[in-house]
């Protein structure tokens, strides 16, 4: 009797560890599904901002300067009397664009190098990581004036001035989290199956970085965005009269006792854009990790 | 009156229950030892006692020591209590102290925490405690700190800071498992000798029999929450009727069943010879920093379907040989060779042949697979090493035959490897060996992480494919039982040296090394203790 007692009290555990693991799991798809739905938004308004936007980005209107949010203009004007809400369209196109591409290419080559270095212990790998402290040593902004000064300012300039800057900070993580994981027993038995150092690392490396990446991404491509604010603010990215969510914040700062609207919608749209990156950031994490089952 | 009486304590968390109506006494000076496998809720009652139970579980019952209801105590009071009249030690010594405090600010705190004093009456009482638990203030003066000392040192001032109040009750949480069995023995004594002087009542919380039967005057057996087994030493481990406490301890002497007609080869499997492995020492300022020889000199041999083991305790250099043995790291001196082959080639092909004829399990049964990999994906890594690679069903069926092989279900192939149980991660890391039908497998302290039934069990596995494969097993571990029950040859390294060698049970019949002897002394040996025991009772009725 008490036998059976043990197995049905075993059985009892499970399953609210089961119902636990379920709730625990819901909550996060729904997390990643509001991230999914927000950058899906901010997407769309990019793209829609090529046909269409309430008003001309670039038609100056000084006669309706400054005004409120009305029902003409939801989210106001500017000195110029540009429409906010056409400008914030707008200037989606250039943030999502700068700081996703700037990402990819700091994701792209930094990460393979952090793991070279760390597969390399050797001369090889010191290299890569000192070489790493050396773009480590300016930062995007002093790169973007370097890059400004021989190629000339620009977009696309800014794009590769924050994408270089993101470089060693993917290769460090990587080659920090890929040292520690070379010790694991499962790198070593499949050392003893003879696997090369690369197949390792692409194999066994790289998929148990995926979640620390991705949420690095995340955070790079928040700090991508400022960068881009930055760089905008002075006269280095986003050329005017093409909008762009930094500078039009940094340009608000002069008027944010008198138009407050100026720095809170642009504001709002950095914060969502970074949050809902933050938001799909965290559901990929747990999205990849198979110890973490799927509701199907 | 018992120094500590609980009275049907249950606790549960997020409503699953986790201990049931458990009622047990405690003498002072007194030594209680609870034992059972992991998830038994050993350890949430020594937690339970100490009222360090995670914030969201319930409690109910009664737990009263020396009068006091401690079931009904408020946190703060707790505080007082904890350390004053409950002293605790844990596990791992190293993560208990705090790395940045020197031992006798350590143990000084406690005091001063209970008692009003100065700082220099605080330090002069630490010195005392430090003194009692064989931390001699000539050789250990309160300004050292703890990465400075050994794992036992460690453990000592562990014990000291938990002493340091005198308390009524000591609870000590697999005090000596982290430990090598020399320095077990030691901190062992160190209990008995503590809870005479003091009278103090001492929970031993521990999965070895053995530690149990040498020092604890009773004993109680745990399991799935519950209470099984309780009373003397001899009546739970010699005359017990229950079929649990019987069944853990046939399996803690467990000695799997051997083909007799099994015969050693001739020709060496693997020949180890005169391997050095050196380690960069620490560095000097000036001049040439010098090399800490890790294996000096080491020379073995292993023969087809011979099984033997590597014994010593941490740091002898035995994790090191294996890395070379296994073609990990390459020796600075001497040479590795499997087949009459060197170990490990150039040649790409050869290597291949030669990794297919050696192979590992690990420890960790967890640690040793990527957690991200499926059971087929895990198993199908050293499909590359074979001759000719199955693809497809090939490969689907072959996963299935080593997967029967070792006692798995063929369904098992698609889960991953957190579904599973210690014991079936370690079958299944056998299966990842047994793919390309390896001569010789090196187990890596395989057994040790699992719980006694599951480790007997493994350990049948182990000798059922030895005799029916004619593999041959390296067992590199500190545990001497396994080594006893399996093995046919023993090898004892101590300091990056080999120091004895020779037929197992030659060695433990008579040991020659003096290093081996005090090994051999310091083991806890269940049956031999057990005896002991009863001679112990027959002659002072």
């Amino acid at each position: 009797m008490a036998n059976v007692d043990t197995t049905s009290h075993a059985a009892q555990i499970k399953s609210d560890e089961h119902s636990a693991v379920t709730r625990r799991r819901s909550r996060m798809t729904l997390g990643f599904r509001i991230g999914l739905i927000l950058v899906t938004a901010v997407v769309a308004t990019a793209l829609v901002s090529f046909v269409w936007t309430p008003y001309d980005v670039k038609g100056i209107d000084i006669a309706s300067k400054l005004l409120a949010p009305s029902l003409l203009h939801p989210f106001g004007t500017d000195h110029f009397g540009r429409d906010v809400l056409s400008m914030i369209m707008v200037g989606a196109r250039s943030s999502l664009a700068v700081a996703l591409i700037a990402v990819g290419i700091g994701a792209s080559i930094g990460a393979p190098l952090g793991l070279l270095a760390a597969a390399r212990k050797d001369l090889v790998g010191e290299t890569i990581m000192r070489g790493n402290d050396v773009i480590f040593a300016f930062p995007s902004l002093l790169m973007a004036v370097m890059i400004s000064a021989v190629y000339g300012p620009g977009v696309v300039n800014a794009i590769i001035a924050i994408g270089i800057f993101n470089i060693p900070v993917f290769a460090r993580v990587t080659r920090g989290a890929a040292l520690s994981l070379w010790s694991r027993e499962y790198i070593l038995a499949a050392r003893v199956a003879g696997k090369s150092s690369f197949l390792i690392s692409i194999q066994h490396i790289l998929p148990n970085l995926t979640g620390l990446l991705v949420v690095q991404a995340a955070i790079q491509f928040a700090m991508g965005v400022v960068a881009e604010a930055g760089l905008s603010y002075v006269g280095l990215g986003v050329q005017p009269p093409m909008p762009s969510w930094g500078r039009m914040l940094s340009e608000a700062q002069t008027m944010i006792g008198f138009a407050p609207w100026l720095a809170i919608f642009p504001g709002l749209a950095i914060m969502i854009l970074v949050f809902s990156f933050g938001l799909i950031g965290d559901g990929l994490n747990d999205r990849l990790d198979p110890r973490i089952k799927r509701a199907r | 009156m018992a120094l500590l009486d609980i009275k049907n304590l249950a606790v549960s968390i997020d409503e699953s229950p986790i201990l049931h109506s458990l009622s047990l006494t405690l003498e002072a000076g007194e030594i209680l030892g609870v034992a059972g496998e992991s998830g038994s809720g050993k350890t949430m009652t020594a937690l339970s006692i100490a009222g360090l139970l995670p914030d969201r579980a319930k409690l109910s019952g009664e737990i009263v020591l020396d009068g006091v209801r401690l079931s009904s105590t408020t946190e703060e009071e707790y505080c007082d209590i904890r350390g004053r009249d409950i002293g605790i030690v844990f596990q791992e010594p190293m993560t208990a102290l705090n790395p940045v405090m020197t031992i006798g600010k350590q143990v000084a705190e406690t005091v001063r925490l209970h008692r009003k004093v100065g700082r220099g009456e605080a330090m002069r009482f630490a010195r005392d405690t430090l003194d009692k638990v064989g931390l001699p203030g000539l050789k250990f003066p309160l300004d050292r700190f703890p990465h400075s000392l050994s794992g036992g040192q460690r453990q000592r001032v562990a014990i000291a800071i938990a002493i340091a109040m005198k308390p009524k009750l000591l609870i000590a949480d697999e005090p000596t498992t982290a430990l090598d069995v020399t320095t077990q023995a030691e901190i062992l004594d160190l209990f008995k000798q503590l809870v005479v002087e003091d009278n103090i009542g001492l929970i031993l919380v521990t999965h070895d029999l053995a530690v149990i039967a040498e020092i604890a005057d009773r004993a109680v057996v745990m399991k799935d929450g519950e209470l099984l087994d309780q009373g003397s030493i001899t009546a739970v481990f010699r005359s017990t009727t229950q079929p649990y406490t019987k069944k853990l301890l046939e399996s803690a002497v467990h000695v799997p069943v051997r083909n007799a007609l099994r015969e050693i080869g001739e020709t060496p499997v693997l020949e180890v010879t005169n391997v050095v492995r050196e380690y960069p020492g620490a560095r000097r300022l000036f001049g040439r920093s010098e090399p800490i020889r890790a294996v000096d000199k080491v020379s073995l041999q292993i023969f087809a379907n011979e099984n033997v083991g590597l014994v010593g305790e941490s740091g002898c250099g035995k994790s090191t040989l294996l890395r070379t043995i296994l073609g990990l790291d390459r020796p600075q001196a001497g040479d590795v060779r499997v087949f009459g082959q060197q170990f490990p080639t150039e040649n790409a092909t050869e290597m291949r042949k030669l990794r297919r004829s050696i192979q590992v399990v690990f420890q960790d049964p967890f640690g040793t697979f990527d957690p991200r990999w499926r059971v087929d994906q895990l198993i199908s890594e050293n499909f590359h090493l074979l001759e000719t690679q199955p693809a497809g069903k090939d490969a689907r069926k072959k996963i299935d035959e080593i997967l029967d092989r070792v006692g798995m279900k063929s369904s098992d192939a698609d889960r991953f490897p957190h579904e599973f149980s210690g014991g079936q991660r370690q079958r299944i890391a056998i299966a990842r060996a047994l793919v390309t039908e390896p001569s010789i497998i090196a187990l890596d302290e395989a057994v040790s992480a699992l719980d006694l039934s599951i480790r007997a069990r493994i350990l049948d596995l182990l000798a059922e494919l030895s005799d029916r494969l004619g593999v041959s097993y390296l067992f590199v571990t500190h545990d001497l039982s396994v080594v006893r029950s399996v093995t046919d040859r023993i090898l004892v390294m101590k300091d990056g040296r080999i120091v004895e060698t020779g037929r197992t049970e030659d060695v433990f019949a008579q040991p020659q090394d003096s290093y081996t002897i005090e090994l051999l002394r310091a083991a806890p040996d269940l049956n031999r203790i057990l005896s002991e025991r009863a001679d112990d009772q027959a002659a002072s009725p």
